[in-house]
């Protein structure tokens, strides 16, 4: 009989998660995992983990990894792959660290067109520092620092940054998905499997947003903070396609 | 080689590059835009890496991601922008990487001025960025002590993994004298440390986050203890005319230039007066000027701020009995040989 369901070669064993029950993080790091080894890109890989909950995704990531300064993940992937072009440069980031006091480097280095990529965890929510608002927060989503919700008004509106850097022409794939179900998570896995095609060809950058539940700073149980993802931020934050160049891209470069 | 006519900007970018800098990240600013022009102009075409990034911020962490795959990598800029790189430079020191970092000093606080200053030394020499640490800083103060220390510069972050803080200031940039650059360096330190892909080995993770309380303290010491050791081995500091000498003037950089034109000016006049250079600011040579202290009892430092390196002087000879006298020019203006030469006169007939 066949094993099907084994153990990634680059998730490190018999490590206990930090992370909260029912967090998206474990998902999205067993699938970068799987991913590395079905594509054979593993040994050549090289992560930046962002600050914030997945500060520590080393513990977990068994192939080289660095830690960033909050929001420069993609600076410090640019310095990397620029100096190393053959590095497998990922940059792992959260909503505040990428859309907040990242948003320059995110910006920049999507319309550079960095051969890197990038996963953005959107769950709404600063989660490390206990649930403060984030750019992301929903309008009317009540949170630490915005207890009566977020209220446009003073607060402003949820900020759309895949689709802001989605136009770029830099940018060769881009795609929002979702880990709340199981038919998200299989989704995640291709998005994530098309932005690491789009390195391994060299095209330029990719970002995967992925939503993903912080039911401890949602103040929810796992099964209602999947459900919130399904009913609520899906309003706002589609999940779909933003943009494919690869093909584009491909006849350019020949 | 024969020797080069060329700018002090100019000639820091063509030194790293001799070095085996092979990547360089910045953003412009005034007084040290020739140094990123000489780089796009030159890096590119010899299969090297000149990016232009969105800010300071972003150029300092380029500077950290290219050190960790084990590169020897340069970011440079004036006074604000490397208030900006602050950040990055606390991160180098944690990870313990080994970058090249230049600050052409610039009249402040704030956008201040683009005229040559000594303001950024408490920055530059206390760590400047949060948390536990310092920067090794080399100041030289000439064009050919601009190439010979950015060369030394690279081969001191690679032997004790750490930032260097090249530091210059508008003056020192803009300059231009005749230097005899080094030959190119073929030979460059391996770097076991580096994040290069795990490849067929044990997987590494950089990190500057320790949550251990205890590991954190013995971090913390061991940056120490790097320090300490650079103190004995590699503080350097050149002495002039003080075989004979009963006052001893301190400056540095472009301020000690202007210093031995005083001097030479006060020696005519018969006063025995020699010059204490600093070339490491961090670490400070402090013996030195103990040694010196057994025989001058009179000191005069010269500084182009209102009086930040004289706090150093001062903590070196705290446990000797002599005078400490300070006169500074700040705000970017550059003193003349004449006004020293006053000062100095001023202070000996007080002795």
């Amino acid at each position: 009989m066949e094993l099907i369901n084994k153990w990634p070669e680059y998730h490190k064993k018999d490590v206990v998660s930090h992370y909260c029950p029912g967090c998206g993080h474990g998902i999205v790091h067993r699938i970068v995992a799987e991913l590395l080894e079905e594509m054979d890109l593993g040994k050549k890989a090289y992560l930046v983990c962002p600050a914030g909950c997945a500060v520590l995704a080393y513990n977990y990531f068994d192939f080289d990894v660095i830690e960033s300064a909050h929001g420069r993940g993609t600076a410090i992937a640019t310095g990397a792959k620029r100096a190393n072009p053959n590095l497998f440069v990922i940059s792992y980031q959260g909503d505040g660290d990428l859309s907040a006091i990242g948003t320059a480097e995110t910006i920049h280095s999507a319309n550079r067109g960095e051969n890197i990529c990038v996963i953005f965890i959107n769950n709404a929510v600063y989660g490390m520092t206990g649930g403060q608002m984030a750019p992301t927060s929903l309008v009317g989503q009540s949170t630490m620092t915005s207890p009566a919700g977020r209220n446009p008004e003073v607060d402003g509106y949820p900020l759309h940054i895949t689709d802001v850097v989605a136009q770029f022409p830099g940018v060769v794939y881009a795609e929002r998905v979702s880990v709340s179900s199981p038919a998200g998570v299989k989704k995640t896995k291709k998005a994530i499997r098309n932005a690491f095609e789009t390195q391994q060809e060299g095209l330029g950058y990719s970002i995967v947003e992925i939503l993903s539940p912080c039911p401890t700073n949602w103040k929810m149980d796992p099964v209602k903070a999947c459900k919130w993802i399904d009913e609520e931020m899906v309003k706002e934050y589609k999940p779909g396609l933003l943009t494919d160049k690869r093909e584009e891209k491909r006849k350019e470069k020949g | 080689m024969d020797k080069v006519f060329i700018s002090g900007n100019h000639c820091i970018a063509e030194a790293a590059i001799r070095a085996g800098c092979r990547c360089y990240f910045g953003y412009p600013i005034t007084p040290q835009n020739e140094l990123g022009e000489y780089m796009a102009a030159n890096m590119r075409k010899n299969g090297g890496i000149f990016l232009q990034s969105e800010s300071e911020t972003a150029a300092i962490n380029m500077v950290i991601g290219a050190a960790s795959t084990g590169a020897r990598v340069m970011t440079s800029s004036s006074s604000p922008g490397v208030s900006l790189k602050q950040e990055g430079l606390s991160f180098l020191a944690g990870f313990e990487f080994p970058a090249v970092i230049v600050n052409m000093m610039r009249g402040g606080p704030g956008l201040g001025n683009i005229a040559p200053a000594q303001g950024d030394y408490f920055q530059s020499t206390r760590g400047g960025g949060h948390g536990d640490y310092r920067t090794p800083v080399l100041a030289p103060a000439s064009v050919q002590e601009l190439a010979d220390l950015t060369v030394k510069a690279f081969d001191l972050a690679d032997k004790y993994r750490t930032p260097i803080l090249l530091m210059g200031d508008g003056m020192m940039g803009q300059m231009k004298e005749p230097v005899l650059f080094p030959e190119p360096v073929t030979d460059l330190p391996a770097k076991p440390w580096a994040l290069k892909g795990r490849g067929d080995g044990p997987s590494r993770y950089q990190a500057s986050l320790i949550l251990d309380g205890l590991a954190m303290e013995r971090h913390n010491w061991k940056l120490v203890r790097k320090y300490k050791e650079m103190a004995e081995q590699e503080t350097l500091f050149e002495l002039y005319m003080m075989d004979d000498a009963d006052f001893a003037v301190v400056a540095y950089g472009t301020t000690a230039r202007i210093a031995k034109g005083a001097i030479k000016r006060a020696r005519k006049d018969g006063l025995k007066v020699g010059l204490i250079r600093p070339i490491t600011l961090f670490p400070f040579p402090d013996k030195i000027l103990q040694k010196v202290a057994q025989q001058i009892k009179n000191f005069l430092v010269f500084e182009m701020s209102t009086g930040q390196m004289v706090e150093d002087v001062r903590l070196a000879l705290e446990n000797e009995r002599v005078v400490i006298d300070f006169h500074g020019r700040p705000g970017g203006i550059i003193p003349t040989p004449i006004e020293f030469s006053r000062v100095i006169h001023r202070y000996y007939r007080r002795m």
